[in-house]
C-alpha cells in the first residue's frame, strides 16, 4: 500500500462518513412515516380506507352475485368454505342454504377469489378480525335460502345488482393484468 | 470545596475539619451523581431512541409522559422488577462484582469533570490524566463479566472489549498530549482557563495538528466506550450480548447506563479540552453576581457536552459496526501514526511557529470549520431535494395525504 493509497483510505473515510451523516441527518427534519394505529390517527381517518383495492383482509362474499359454483370451495386449500346448494325446479335455478366462511382457518391466500366468476367472494380492506370464541369467527352469509344468481346474456339490466356486479368484476380484473392494476394506496 | 466549608464556620468548628472535608466531598458528589449523572445517563436512552426513530422515520418511543420522556423510569422501573439470575456455572462473586466495577469506572471519572464554572467536585492537578485511568476501569469490569459468565460469547466479547480499550488507549492519550503541552497542565480548570468563549480562541483552532486531534480523540474516545461503529464487545449479530449475555435485571441495566453515561464523559472531555469549556462572553462583568454567571457557565458546557453526545449517537445511527481486522487496523495503522504526527507537530508549532502569525491562523481554521458546517448543511439539503425527486419522501403515506384514495 503506498502512501497515496494510505492517504486516499483517510480522505474517503472522512467524505463517505461525512455524506452517510447528511443522509441520515436528512431523515431527522423529515416526518416520520409511522402511521399510529389505532388510537392516534387523523380525525375521521379509518386505515381501512388507506389500504389498496387488492388488499386481503377479511373474505366477504356478495350473495346477489354468487353464482354457487363452488369453485371457491374447490380452491381453497385448507376447506374454510363450505357451501350448500341444490338444484330447485320451482325456484328456477340452484338454491344456496349454506355459505360458510371460517375465518379462523383461513390463511388470507386468496385462492378462493381467484376462480370466482362474478368476483363474489372477495378480500375486504378490514382486518380487525380478534374475538373470544372461535365460532364467532365462522362467517355465515345465508341467513336463509337464497336463489344463486345467473348470468344475463344481454348483460346486467337490474340497477340494484349492476354496481355490485361491476365491482366484482374489477376486482377480477385488477388481478388478472400482469401489473397487478392495484391502485397504490 | 474546602474553601466553601471554611466559609461555612467562623469560628473553630466542633467536629475536626477533615471529617467536615470529607462529608462536604460525600454530600456534593452524591448529589451530582444521583441528581444529574444517573437522570442525565437515563435520559440519554429516551434521546437516543428518539433521534434513533427520526433517523429511520419512526417516531420512537412516545407514549409514556409528555413525547415519550419518562420512558427511561420505565424501562429502570422493568429492570429493578426483573428477575435477577446468575447463571449456575457463573463465578458467582465476580458475576456480581462486574457491574458495580463498570459503573465506578464511570462514575469516578466525574470526579474530575467539570460542570462550568467554579463547579467541580475536586480540581485535581492531575485531573485529565485521572479521567483517563478510571474510564479505563470500565473495561476491567467488562472483561470480569466476560470472564465469570463462562460463556463463549461473553468471553470473546470481553476479550474483544479489552483488546479495543488498550488499543484505542493509546491514539487517546496522544490527542490528550497536545492539549496539555500546549496548556501547561493537566488540571481541567486550568485547561479550560487557558481558552476563551470565542470559538477561534478554543484548543481546537490553535494549530491544524490540535485541529485533527481533536477528530483522533472522539473517535478513539467513541472505541473506548464501545459505542457503535466500534461495539464489537456487544456485536449483537455475532455475540448475542456480548460481555453481558448473561446479565439480566438490574445488572444488565447498570452497564449500559455506564455506557450511556460514558457518553456524557466523552462529550465533557472533548469540551475541556478543546472547545473552551464553560466560558461565557461577558465573564468578567458578571465576576460578582455568581448567582447569574454560574448556572450560565453550567449550561453553556452542558450544552456543548451534550451536542458531543447527540453526535456520538448520530453517528451510531448512520455507520454499520466494523470489523474486528478494520478496528485494529484503524488504530494501528491509521490513528496511531496520526496521534504521534499530531503531538510532535505540536511541539514544533510550539517551538517554531512565530506567535505574531498565531491569531491568523487560528481565524482561518474557525473559517474553515464554518464553511465546512455551512457545505455539510447543504449536502443535507441536497439529500432532502434527492429524497423527494425519488418520491421517498413522505407524501408516500396515505395518512399524510388530503386524497384517501377510493
Amino acid at each position: 500500500m503506498g502512501v497515496r493509497d494510505y492517504l486516499r483510505n483517510i480522505t474517503d473515510a472522512i467524505w463517505t462518513i461525512g455524506d452517510g451523516m447528511a443522509v441520515t441527518a436528512s431523515h431527522m427534519v423529515r416526518k416520520p412515516y409511522t402511521v399510529q394505529y389505532p388510537d392516534r390517527l387523523p380525525d375521521g381517518v379509518r386505515v381501512q380506507d388507506t389500504l389498496p383495492f387488492r388488499y386481503r383482509g377479511i373474505l366477504e362474499v356478495d350473495l346477489e352475485i354468487c353464482t354457487a359454483c363452488l369453485a371457491c370451495e374447490r380452491a381453497c386449500p385448507i376447506d374454510c368454505i363450505v357451501i350448500e346448494a341444490k338444484k330447485d325446479k320451482a325456484a328456477g335455478g340452484l338454491v344456496m342454504t349454506r355459505f360458510d366462511i371460517d375465518m379462523a382457518k383461513c390463511m388470507y391466500c386468496g385462492l378462493c377469489s381467484e376462480p370466482c366468476p362474478t368476483g363474489a367472494i372477495h378480500h375486504t380492506p378490514e382486518f380487525e378480525g380478534a374475538d373470544y370464541s372461535l365460532e364467532s369467527l365462522v362467517r355465515k352469509f345465508v341467513k336463509e335460502p337464497v336463489l344463486a344468481y345467473k348470468p344475463k346474456k344481454t348483460g346486467e339490466t337490474d340497477p340494484e345488482i349492476l354496481p355490485i356486479l361491476e365491482r366484482g368484476m374489477r376486482y377480477i380484473g385488477e388481478f388478472a393484468e400482469p401489473e397487478g392494476g392495484a391502485e397504490r394506496g | 470545596m474546602q474553601q466553601l466549608v471554611d466559609s461555612l464556620f467562623s469560628g473553630p468548628p466542633p467536629v475536626p475539619l477533615w471529617l467536615c472535608y470529607l462529608a462536604a466531598m460525600l454530600l456534593f458528589g452524591g448529589i451530582v451523581v444521583f441528581g444529574f449523572v444517573l437522570p442525565m445517563a437515563g435520559t440519554t436512552t429516551w434521546v437516543e431512541r428518539r433521534i434513533a426513530g427520526r433517523i429511520q422515520s419512526r417516531l420512537g418511543p412516545n407514549r409514556t409522559g409528555p413525547a415519550g420522556f419518562l420512558q427511561w423510569l420505565a424501562d429502570g422501573i422493568k429492570s429493578v422488577l426483573k428477575e435477577d439470575i446468575v447463571p449456575t456455572h457463573a463465578d458467582a462473586r465476580l458475576f456480581k462484582l462486574a457491574p458495580y466495577v463498570v459503573m465506578s469506572g464511570f462514575v469516578l471519572a466525574f470526579v474530575a469533570i467539570p460542570f462550568g464554572g467554579p463547579l467541580i467536585i475536586a480540581d485535581l492537578n492531575v485531573g485529565i490524566l485521572y479521567v483517563t485511568a478510571v474510564t479505563s476501569l470500565v473495561v476491567v469490569g467488562i472483561l470480569m463479566a466476560g470472564w465469570s459468565s463462562n460463556n463463549k460469547w461473553s468471553l470473546l466479547g470481553g476479550i474483544r472489549s479489552a483488546a479495543q480499550i488498550v488499543s484505542y488507549e493509546i491514539p487517546a492519550g496522544l490527542s490528550i498530549f497536545p492539549i496539555v503541552m500546549l496548556t501547561g497542565a493537566l488540571s481541567m480548570q486550568s485547561i479550560i482557563a487557558g481558552q476563551g468563549w470565542q470559538p477561534w480562541s478554543w484548543n481546537l483552532f490553535y494549530s491544524p495538528f490540535t485541529f485533527v486531534a481533536f477528530f483522533v480523540f472522539f473517535v478513539s474516545a467513541l472505541a473506548e466506550g464501545n459505542r457503535t461503529p466500534f461495539d464489537l464487545p456487544e456485536a449483537e449479530s455475532e455475540l448475542v450480548m456480548g460481555a453481558f449475555t448473561e446479565y439480566s435485571g438490574i445488572r444488565n441495566l447498570l452497564f449500559f447506563m455506564a455506557e450511556w453515561g460514558n457518553l456524557y464523559v466523552i462529550g465533557a472531555i472533548v469540551t475541556t479540552l478543546f472547545l473552551g469549556g464553560g466560558h461565557i462572553p461577558g465573564e468578567a462583568r458578571l465576576a460578582d453576581a455568581p448567582l447569574l454567571r454560574v448556572p450560565l457557565q453550567f449550561v453553556a458546557f452542558f450544552l456543548k457536552s451534550y451536542l458531543w453526545v447527540i453526535v456520538a449517537i448520530w453517528l451510531r445511527w448512520t455507520l454499520p459496526r466494523i470489523r474486528v481486522d478494520q478496528m485494529m487496523v484503524m488504530c494501528w495503522k491509521y490513528l496511531v501514526p496520526i496521534a504521534f504526527v499530531n503531538l510532535i507537530g505540536t511541539a514544533l508549532w510550539m517551538v517554531f511557529f512565530p506567535p505574531a502569525l498565531e491569531p491568523v491562523v487560528r481565524a482561518l481554521l474557525t473559517a474553515a470549520t464554518v464553511l465546512l458546517l455551512v457545505g455539510f448543511v447543504r449536502r443535507i439539503r441536497f439529500h432532502l431535494r434527492h429524497a423527494r425527486l425519488r418520491r421517498m419522501d413522505l407524501s408516500f403515506n396515505p395518512l399524510s395525504t388530503a386524497s384517501v384514495p377510493r
